[in-house]
């Protein structure tokens, strides 16, 4: 494969990922509405009932909306990434991942521009919802809009691996709402998205260990701290990690000899 | 030989797919690889295609063989899958465009290629279309075109004319038929449809995964003492050959 070859595939797939996206405006609105309901909605019946001492990045006491936003932000594309996968299931039971597969690509370059592709995507939603957030009183510093850009590409390229190490082990599309219940709920909710970990762990240690394992919630922090333009090396570290085995265990999932694919063919 | 098939042998976890299948493609004509729903076909396509890995045997591709070759190397064989494999909410043009890219050709030469094939596809006037609003038919000859962008050595058709009408089948069938004397193309052709079969074809029956009969349309009637194909195909793929 020439550095030619390679730019002319990635610009293809990019290429096919955005006319897709912005032909299918239903899923546009869908990944915006979703935070913003949880934004509207649900921060504001809950900010009174939770009150947070000042941790970092903030310098101060912030509202509820302030402080789940990076938890939204990481929740567009925690559902971006399972869209993108649900897309690879779709689209080998459709055949057109065949096609891509069967192409003078390497296998893991493939999968390398599907991860940035829909990395990219959920940049654009990402990007939408925080012009939105205003609206509430949630506002970044500017050099947060910028500083975060470079954290958003690394959590949308892991929510992207995750989605397509799911995507190489799920057979039939009928078997993808069970990764709704087994995987996107979880991630979530165990994850410092919604409340700060010091407080999962006053109610309960062995929840907060599980909190703390999640990628999900080195992803949100890392977000956090980008969006006030701060650095957090223990998140990115984690991040980076995640990764790098997800992102190994897709190209496993995908090596037809290694098995996984082989599994739903012929 | 375009295509070099020997001892391929393939199971899955609980069954056997193919057993010990060993034939060749020549460059410039249609082998028809005909066997009933189940025989091994697809199976065999997805090991040429490097979509499974190749158990037992050799594939040699221009004499190369698919294990050792490069991804570039992919570059020799088109494919048309049984199930469509274009995205239905781009445009002819788009779909052709991203496979071009996929393929790594220059803006210059893929555009070129991309004319000349709807073109000679009779699909130049519908190439701002998307292809969901496109028959059977005409999707159909779209994945012909992508995959001859290609300008591919060897062209895998796996049922290409599956739930087309019978005009549009007999016009697909001429036209393949054709393009693999005029572009010298080795053409393998799964299907269990043998009115597809041309006298001159090279025909393998496939039957349970192993090779049930093969030659011309000629020789395998002889041989079955039939008085006709599909009885001839009919016997050999059910084991009832008296």
């Amino acid at each position: 494969m020439t550095a030619g070859h390679a730019l002319r595939a990635l610009h293809g797939v990019l290429t096919r990922e955005l006319l897709r996206f912005v032909q299918q405006r239903a899923r546009f609105f869908a990944a915006l509405v979703r935070p913003l309901i949880w934004l509207f909605v649900f921060a504001a019946g809950f900010r009174a009932a939770l009150g947070f001492s000042i941790i970092a990045p903030y310098e101060t006491y912030v509202p509820y909306e302030v402080y789940i936003t990076p938890g939204l932000v990481a929740m567009i594309q925690l559902f971006n990434g399972m869209q993108s996968s649900l897309s690879m299931v779709y689209d080998r039971e459709m055949g057109s991942m065949r096609v891509l597969l069967t192409s003078p690509l390497p296998r893991w370059y493939i999968l390398f521009c599907k991860l940035l592709s829909s990395t990219l995507v959920s940049l654009l939603q990402v990007y939408c919802f925080l012009a939105i957030t205003p609206l509430v009183g949630v506002k970044f510093p500017l050099a947060g809009y910028f500083a975060a850009a470079p954290a958003l590409v690394l959590t949308g390229m892991l929510m992207g691996a995750i989605g397509l190490f799911l995507s190489s082990l799920i057979r039939q599309l009928e078997n993808f709402a069970g990764v709704m219940n087994f995987v996107i709920f979880p991630m979530f909710f165990l994850s410092s998205a919604l409340y700060p970990l010091w407080k999962m762990q006053e109610s309960n240690d062995l929840l907060y260990y599980l909190c703390s394992l999640n990628p999900f919630t080195h992803a949100v922090e890392l977000i956090r701290f980008g969006l006030y333009a701060k650095w957090n090396g223990q998140a990115l570290g984690w991040v980076m990690l995640s990764l790098v085995v997800f992102s190994g265990l897709s190209v496993i999932g995908y090596d037809s000899r290694r098995g996984l694919i082989r599994r739903h063919t012929g | 030989m375009v295509l070099s098939i020997s001892n391929v042998s393939h199971a899955y976890v609980r069954q056997k797919a193919i057993h010990n299948v060993s034939f060749d493609v020549p460059s410039g004509g249609v082998t028809m690889l005909l066997g009933p729903n189940g025989a091994g076909k697809t199976t065999l396509f997805s090991l040429i295609a490097r979509l499974l890995a190749l158990q037992h045997g050799r594939i040699l591709i221009e004499g190369q063989s698919i294990e050792t070759a490069s991804a570039g190397e992919a570059r020799k064989v088109g494919i048309v899958f049984q199930q469509p494999a274009i995205d239905l909410d781009l445009s002819v043009r788009q779909n052709l465009r991203y496979f071009g890219r996929l393929l790594g050709l220059a803006s210059g030469e893929r555009e070129r290629r991309l004319q000349d094939e709807l073109s000679r596809l009779g699909l130049a006037d519908r190439a701002g279309e998307k292809v969901r609003v496109l028959n059977g038919g005409h999707r159909r000859r779209v994945e012909i075109a992508r995959a001859l962008m290609a300008k591919p050595s060897l062209l895998l058709l796996d049922e290409p004319t599956v739930g087309l009408d019978p005009a549009t089948r007999r016009l697909l069938v001429n036209f393949l038929h054709s393009l693999a004397k005029e572009d010298r193309i080795g053409i393998l052709w799964a299907t269990h449809l043998v009115d597809e079969v041309w006298p001159e074809d090279q025909v393998i029956v496939l039957a349970k995964g192993k090779i049930a009969a093969r030659g011309t349309p000629q020789q395998i009637l002889a041989h079955s003492k039939r008085d006709h194909f599909g009885a001839a195909f009919e016997a050999l793929t059910t084991g009832d050959e008296q």
